[in-house]
């Protein structure tokens, strides 16, 4: 939680969120795609093993929208945390709208994966041997509901921006 | 102190992968040579540029042997391979290549082949990363935005050729060899870049607080 260290103002402004309320929303949307990127990565590449590093069937645009997807998410994931960072010692950090970007990112991220990766591009499937249809509904609804809740979390801070805007006119 | 440190292991992983067992390995095995691509190519360069040497030989050289090294690195040409996007189809290029076509074989048959293309690997990778992170001196800046771009489209380059590899193998290059050499190859590459990412976004941290006043009323 940002603490209020320099601007005490009598509006309820906890420091400077709102100035800074669009780096807070790319701060955390690009951690919540570079988190998803690499749990997608442990999780069904390394431990579960479910992912194949090459599935035979790839396309080569397959193999260039995959390169440059993660490459982008390594970056984002660590950019996105010196950006946390540079909030922090702003007193700018609104965890609540931070949070909400960051579900947004994970969701559209996931979205994005599981419905052109795995199906237009045909790049690997979730898992090889069964039945895929559960996994692809489980993979892709999850993603919805991630960016649902993402979605709700930021209309939440839209209230509350108006809300401190207002007051600060007053 | 660090410059020294960092320049040793800078100096020690090139040495691993030009002599010794995983040097003389790497001729046979794709899986070492891929060992020797990432040392030579991309730690080496990163360490020892992380040593600023450029910036040593201008302090100890004599004001006037100083100045023509800073007008050598503001000439035209040196803009020109010291631009992002030159340094990254220079070493991501020239591993395309390199993997893409009979160079590789040439490179095993040839000692003349296999000195150029060693010296390139390296001095492509060292090109690129003073080219991305500006640990030294840098005449020719550009925006943190544009040198990000350039990195991940190159990483990506690197990606995707490391799963090219996997697939289509070079001549010769036994299926399980090129499996793993690949995936090391892939993984590897994104350790390396992980510390360059790592220090551009660093350096980006430090001149945003100047750019904008930390505490803005």
């Amino acid at each position: 939680m940002a603490v209020n260290r320099t601007n005490s103002t009598s509006n309820g402004f906890a420091g400077n969120q709102v100035l800074y309320s669009s780096r807070n929303f790319w701060s955390g949307l690009l951690f919540g795609i570079g988190l998803i990127a690499f749990m997608d990565e442990v999780v069904f590449h390394q431990l579960l093993q479910w992912h194949h590093f090459y599935d035979l069937a790839t396309s080569r645009i397959g193999i260039l929208s995959d390169g440059l997807l993660n490459s982008f998410a390594w970056f984002a994931a660590i950019f996105s945390l010196f950006m946390l960072s540079d909030l922090r010692r702003r007193n700018a950090l609104w965890p609540v709208k931070w949070t909400g970007a960051a579900f947004l990112g994970a969701g559209s991220f996931q979205l994005f994966d599981g419905l052109i990766n795995h199906k237009v591009l045909n790049l690997h499937q979730i898992r090889y041997g069964v039945d895929i249809l559960p996994y692809d509904l489980v993979w892709n609804i999850g993603a919805a509901i991630f960016i649902a809740i993402g979605l709700f979390i930021l209309s939440q801070t839209r209230v509350l921006k108006r809300k401190k805007a207002g007051n600060s006119h007053a | 102190m660090q410059r020294v440190v960092v320049w040793s292991l800078g100096i020690i992983s090139a040495a691993a992968a030009l002599v010794g067992p995983l040097a003389e390995q790497a001729h046979l095995d794709f899986r070492m040579h891929m060992a020797v691509h990432l040392l030579l190519g991309m730690l080496a360069p990163l360490l020892i540029a992380m040593s600023c040497p450029v910036t040593l030989l201008l302090r100890t050289l004599n004001t006037s042997a100083a100045r023509t090294v800073t007008a050598v690195l503001k000439s035209q040409p040196f803009r020109l391979i010291n631009h992002p996007v030159t340094a990254a189809l220079l070493n991501i290029g020239g591993l395309y290549v390199l993997y893409l076509t009979s160079l590789y074989h040439l490179m095993h048959e040839s000692t003349f082949f296999y000195a150029v293309v060693h010296l390139h690997i390296f001095l492509a990778g060292y090109l690129f990363t003073v080219s991305i992170v500006y640990f030294d001196v840098t005449p020719h800046r550009f925006s943190f935005l544009y040198r990000s771009i350039v990195l991940i489209v190159a990483l990506a380059g690197h990606k995707i050729l490391a799963k090219t590899l996997y697939a289509t193998p070079p001549e010769g290059v036994p299926r399980a060899e090129a499996e793993a050499g690949s995936m090391l190859m892939y993984y590897g590459g994104d350790l390396v870049d992980a510390v360059l990412i790592f220090y551009l976004c660093w350096h980006w941290y430090k001149s945003a607080a100047k750019r904008e006043p930390l505490f803005a009323k």
